[in-house]
């Protein structure tokens, strides 16, 4: 009796298993070849309006251990720098511990603001809410604004310090922002020293700044170190918006083999450390 | 308490999905946040066996994959929870429960499931994965995962089987050993 109860509930949870996988292989399969028009798009735009809010309060209600957590990724920094850099560091570090995270989100809603005056975009402010992690082997960030605030598919999204992504997915009160150091990130860009046309690709980092390759439509153009990288723009202003900063010139590796050159952005936005975004819903002036 | 049950085990799954992307992304090491709700799958495979965890596992999964910011194909995570959880119900009925070997049993199963998922990503081209990225991530998370875990563990038991397991909720598989 002892031996066989055991023996027929292996057998049962064996045929379990085999149905289970085979029910995810069957999602899988039904996501993967019918792409965007997959029935699984309901159920996300679904899924997310109720998970989406969710994830937004819990943000919001655990703010502590975000302090935690940037005082740790401060100090990861601050190894590889160098004495005088650690000292400042430390000083800021002080100073907005003191100031509160409020001044720091106050400094990043004004400088998104200047940004948007500049350029003429009318912005909607949103907050990053959830981050999917190394794990998911994706950059992609939930902001807490969705079509409620106006936001849409394909719609650029910026901070102070330049173009951060664009939305890649909405439901009514959260948006899915895929980064520009996303493998799956392309962006059309301009060199803002010789307007040379070309395209910024994400190099895929999980973790960190990341990095971005140019790559320009002339092949004989060479960007200078230190040249700044500005959006290029596309019709009807989507997926990207015109003149966002972009990054800058980091270095310029040719290969003379086959005459190709690899062009390495730094970019102006710090990915892993997200904090407040604006989404371009509109331009204020006409282009 | 038969219909509380599974009702707060659903609350569990979500909360630790939320606390996942929404809470320890600001506690995470080079982008490598805690798998909670890997971790939850493993602990109800510890408690309650294969069969209840791979069960479990397909729904966690599939709250995982839905919930932004997700944007993979649907089901990978489903996939990924299902195995995890067969697995190490499987182990769990060849070891006793000390620490040791609960944290042995969360570290091998992370490491299976983390790679099950990277592999699931490579298989269907999904951009961004290649076997180099997932051998930086996979050591860290498993690291990580069997810390979050020695806390998690005792607190998921208590909901999946209560505070103390009456004898007429442990499983056969417990008699025989």
């Amino acid at each position: 009796m002892l031996m066989r109860t055991p023996r027929r509930d292996d057998n049962r949870s064996r045929t379990r298993l085999v149905l289970l996988v085979l029910a995810a292989v069957a999602v899988i399969s039904l996501d993967a070849v019918l792409g965007t028009s997959s029935p699984a798009q309901p159920v996300r735009d679904a899924a997310s309006s109720v998970l989406g809010p969710v994830e937004s309060v819990a943000h919001k209600a655990l703010t502590p251990v975000r302090a935690i957590g940037d005082l740790f990724t401060t100090r990861a920094d601050l190894r590889r720098d160098n004495d005088a850099l650690l000292e400042e560091n430390a000083r800021l570090r002080n100073q907005a511990n003191t100031a509160g995270v409020d001044t720091a989100r106050l400094e990043e809603l004004e400088g998104i603001a200047d940004l948007s005056t500049a350029n003429g975009f009318e912005t909607v402010q949103a907050q990053v809410v959830a981050i999917g992690g190394a794990q998911s082997f994706s950059r992609a960030v939930t902001i807490d604004v969705g079509t409620a605030q106006g936001v849409r598919r394909d719609m650029t999204v910026l901070n102070a310090d330049g173009l951060v992504g664009r939305v890649v997915g909405v439901s009514r009160s959260n948006a899915t922002v895929l980064l520009l150091v996303d493998a799956r990130s392309t962006v059309g860009a301009r060199l803002s020293g010789d307007s040379e046309l070309g395209f910024v690709r994400g190099d895929g980092d999980l973790s960190g700044a990341g990095r971005l390759t140019l790559s320009t439509v002339d092949a004989a153009a060479v960007p200078i170190e230190g040249d700044s990288v500005v959006s290029w723009g596309s019709r009807g202003q989507v997926p990207y918006v015109a003149g966002v900063p972009i990054g800058r010139v980091e270095s310029v590796a040719s290969s003379p083999r086959d005459q190709s050159r690899t062009v390495t952005l730094a970019p102006y936005a710090d990915f892993s450390a997200l904090d407040v975004v604006g989404v371009v819903v509109a331009r204020t002036k006409g282009r | 308490m038969s219909a509380i049950r599974p009702a707060l085990v659903a609350v569990c799954v979500i909360v630790c999905v939320v606390l996942q992307l929404s809470v320890f992304t600001q506690l995470a090491v080079a982008a490598v946040v805690p798998d909670i709700a890997m971790v939850f799958v493993i602990a109800a495979a510890l408690a309650r066996g294969p069969s209840y965890a791979a069960g479990l596992g397909f729904c966690a999964g599939l709250v995982l994959d839905l919930a932004p910011p997700a944007d993979h194909t649907l089901g990978r995570w489903a996939l990924t929870f299902v195995i995890v959880g067969y697995l190490a119900g499987l182990v769990r009925q060849d070891t006793n429960r000390s620490v040791v070997a609960s944290a042995a049993c969360v570290a091998a199963s992370v490491f299976i499931g983390t790679s099950v998922f990277a592999l699931s990503g490579i298989v269907l081209g999904e951009s961004g994965v290649s076997i180099a990225r997932a051998l930086q991530v996979i050591p860290l998370a498993v690291l990580y995962d069997v810390a979050v875990a020695l806390v998690l563990l005792p607190v998921a038991r208590a909901v999946l089987v209560g505070r103390d397991s009456a004898p007429a909720q442990s499983r056969v598989g417990v008699g025989v050993r």
